[in-house]
């Protein structure tokens, strides 16, 4: 059916067919109307609503992930909390056991010490001179009335004279007894620095627990909030969470680096050993890049075993779980085997040296150049051979910040695909609007296609029933549908 | 969940290592081995551009890597023959190994320069059917014949030579392809040569290539 038959309905009046066409159309979209209307809303709606579901199963999928999410941190907080006051609570341990164990003997020192003391007090005590006994005698004789006697005068003066002498004495053993208290009273002195100094050292101690109790009140604290579920442990976790992420992937990556200058030491040298054109199977990996990789990724499994034996890392419960002395067992195992292997890497980075002069001697050889030996040429072999023994030691500690970055991978991933979900959701919804307004203006266009034949039509329709008119246009059952979903 | 960790730690670890892997070759990268065949003309026209000879020498010895093969022989008047082979050396898979062969290889080339004798007749067919001999038997996925004559074949009589040859793929250089007094007389006799050996190697299945300019070593071996 081409052109010709809609324009040439009418011979030679393409016009004309146009119009009768139009007018066709319009009385058969008229006559269509309500079922048309019906059909395009049914579609619309059907569309949107199928949109909505996938929204809402989007929804719930994200909840679920939210709460799964939420779930993890939590327990991961939970976990961490839990090594944290276990950890505070070794330290106090371990201050207990160093300073207090010694409690007794210093008890004991402080007794002794206050007893001396004590001692010393008892016997600087002033004791007051008893007068002589015969002093009442020699008063009752000194009463005596001379009557101008002068052997009584002389006697008297005899008497005087005695007493006097007595009195010096007395006062000169007063003084005698006095400076012997005092002399105790400053031996006293260093006693009383040696207390001082131990009560110090006590307060010190004291201080120390203290302090390390207002940690673990904070820590026990935010333990408390996690237990409880709270939304700012949550949010606390979260953010902790995340900045992990970022200082733990930025750790691997400069270990990544790391590893990369270890493989450069270790893979030319490895030619040597598997040959420099035997290559994995078919393809083009070279058979001494695997190699040097396998090296190194032995030694970092080594590394990661080491540091979970020691109790830095736990990634593995089985290690976790063993005796002390097996983990002190596996310990040593592990370290032996990576001195072996730092030994292997420093003797390889060392023939790497040499296989690179060899090289070079080669080139200048071939280039007709006088080959000559550089200064110091010791000093690079010599840097390649220490960083080939430490490099495996330094990528040891790519456990600690593999073990954060793998715990707070769960809950950013999480967070990001609960993101994602979100996203898909909004779309969707916003897909679901975009449907359903469409379909309204299909509809209205409809009508305003026939707006002549609607125009007529309510122009002699005597008395319009609203109801009824709707109810032959299909809007009243689109109304209708809206009231019901509002 | 711990052995979900322990899982993950090696996954991310093997991830790590494989994408430092593929960041070390590229993972569309074809696996190569060469062989070059290098034939020198020992002609009286032709013997003394030994020197040139050398230079590309040397510049194959530092190209070529271990386990790739090279081999050197000369063009006389009875070139089918294993005794016109001068050296010839599978480089060892050890690096250092390569290397001291290599450097045996430069002692044997300079010893050959001294020493060249001129032939009185030119056999190329017969050093090319020898160079695929041993190219075939190097199994190289890259073979190339390096040919340094001015391409003018005296044969003695009774030799016959006037037959395709199958190249099967190896890749033939011409390298410093020099002009004889007659062809400044005539220098379409120069293009005939070169002309004839191209469409000669090309129908043979192999593929032609003229080099020479000096600078342009590095297209040698591509």
């Amino acid at each position: 059916m081409t052109s010709d038959f809609w324009v040439n309905l009418i011979k030679g009046q393409p016009e004309l067919s146009m119009l009768i066409w139009v007018c066709i159309l319009i009385i058969v979209m008229y006559i269509a109307r309500q079922p048309a209307h019906q059909m395009i809303l049914l579609l619309t709606r059907g569309l949107r609503n199928a949109l909505r579901l996938m929204a809402q199963s989007v929804m719930i999928a994200e909840k679920q992930l939210k709460k799964r999410n939420r779930e993890v941190l939590l327990a991961q907080g939970q976990e961490h909390a839990e090594r944290f006051i276990e950890r505070e609570f070794q330290r106090v341990e371990i201050l207990v056991n160093r300073d207090l164990s010694g409690y007794p003997s210093l008890q004991r020192d402080l007794k002794e010490q206050i007893t001396r003391i004590d001692e010393d007090y008892v016997q600087s005590s002033e004791v007051p001179p008893k007068p002589p006994e015969w002093l009442k005698a020699v008063k009752a004789v000194a009463d005596i009335p001379d009557n101008g006697s002068p052997v009584v005068a002389k006697i008297l003066n005899d008497i005087h004279n005695t007493l006097k002498k007595a009195l010096e004495t007395d006062l000169q053993e007063y003084r005698r007894a006095s400076r012997d208290r005092h002399g105790l009273l400053k031996k006293m002195m260093p006693y009383w620095r040696s207390l001082n100094s131990s009560l110090n050292s006590v307060e010190k101690k004291i201080t120390g627990l203290e302090q390390r109790s207002i940690i673990i009140d904070g820590q026990m604290q935010t333990y408390e909030d996690i237990r409880n579920q709270t939304g700012y442990a949550e949010r606390m976790l979260s953010s902790s969470s995340l900045t992990q992420f970022f200082i733990s992937g930025l750790a691997l990556c400069l270990a990544v680096i790391g590893m990369y200058v270890n493989f450069q030491l270790v893979a030319l040298p490895m030619e040597e050993m598997v040959g420099a054109a035997s290559y994995l199977g078919s393809s083009s990996i070279r058979a001494s890049d695997v190699s040097a990789l396998f090296i190194i990724s032995i030694e970092v499994i080594l590394g990661l075993f080491l540091m979970e034996s020691v109790g830095i890392t736990r990634l593995f419960p089985v290690i976790h779980l063993l005796e002390d002395h097996k983990r002190k067992l596996i310990f040593w195992i592990m370290l032996s085997f990576l001195v072996i292997f730092a030994g292997i890497e420093a003797s390889l980075a060392y023939m790497r040296d040499m296989l690179a002069a060899d090289r070079e001697a080669l080139s200048q050889l071939l280039t007709g150049v006088e080959v000559t030996e550089p200064p110091l040429r010791w000093i690079p072999s010599l840097g390649q051979m220490v960083m080939g023994f430490i490099l495996p030691f330094v990528l040891t500690f790519v456990a600690i910040p593999l073990e954060s970055f793998i715990h707070s991978f769960r809950t950013v991933s999480g967070l990001f695909i609960v993101w994602l979900l979100h996203l898909l959701v909004v779309s969707i919804r916003f897909v679901a609007n975009i449907i359903y307004a469409i379909g309204k203006m299909i509809l209205n266009v409809y009508d305003l296609i026939i707006f002549i034949p609607l125009k007529v039509e309510s122009s002699f329709s005597s008395k319009p029933d609203k109801k009824k008119k709707d109810l032959i246009s299909g809007v009243l059952t689109h109304q209708q549908e809206e009231v019901s979903e509002k | 969940m711990k052995t979900f960790v322990a899982k993950g730690v090696f996954l991310s670890l093997s991830f790590m290592l494989l994408m430092s892997l593929l960041a070390q070759h590229g993972c569309s990268k074809p696996r190569e081995k060469k062989a070059v065949y290098v034939l020198v003309d020992t002609s009286g026209t032709y013997s003394k551009q030994f020197d040139k000879v050398q230079i590309v020498m040397r510049y194959l010895l530092g190209s070529l890597t271990p386990g790739e093969s090279l081999a050197l022989a000369r063009i006389d008047s009875e070139s089918f023959n294993e005794k016109d082979i001068i050296a010839r050396m599978s480089f060892d898979l050890r690096p250092s190994m390569a290397n001291a062969q290599k450097r045996a290889f430069i002692e044997s080339i300079d010893k050959f320069g001294k020493n060249i004798q001129p032939s009185r007749y030119t056999d190329i067919t017969g050093g090319i059917l020898q160079a695929i001999e041993y190219l075939n038997e190097t199994q190289a996925t890259q073979r190339t014949i390096l040919i340094f004559s001015d391409l003018k074949e005296e044969i003695k009589k009774g030799q016959i030579r006037d037959f395709p040859i199958s190249f099967n793929g190896i890749h033939v250089v011409a390298i410093n392809v020099t002009k004889l007094k007659s062809d400044n007389v005539d220098p379409r006799e120069y293009q005939n040569r070169v002309e004839t050996w191209a469409k000669r190697v090309e129908q043979g299945g192999g593929d032609w290539k003229l080099i020479n300019d000096m600078n342009h070593l590095s297209q040698i071996i591509e």
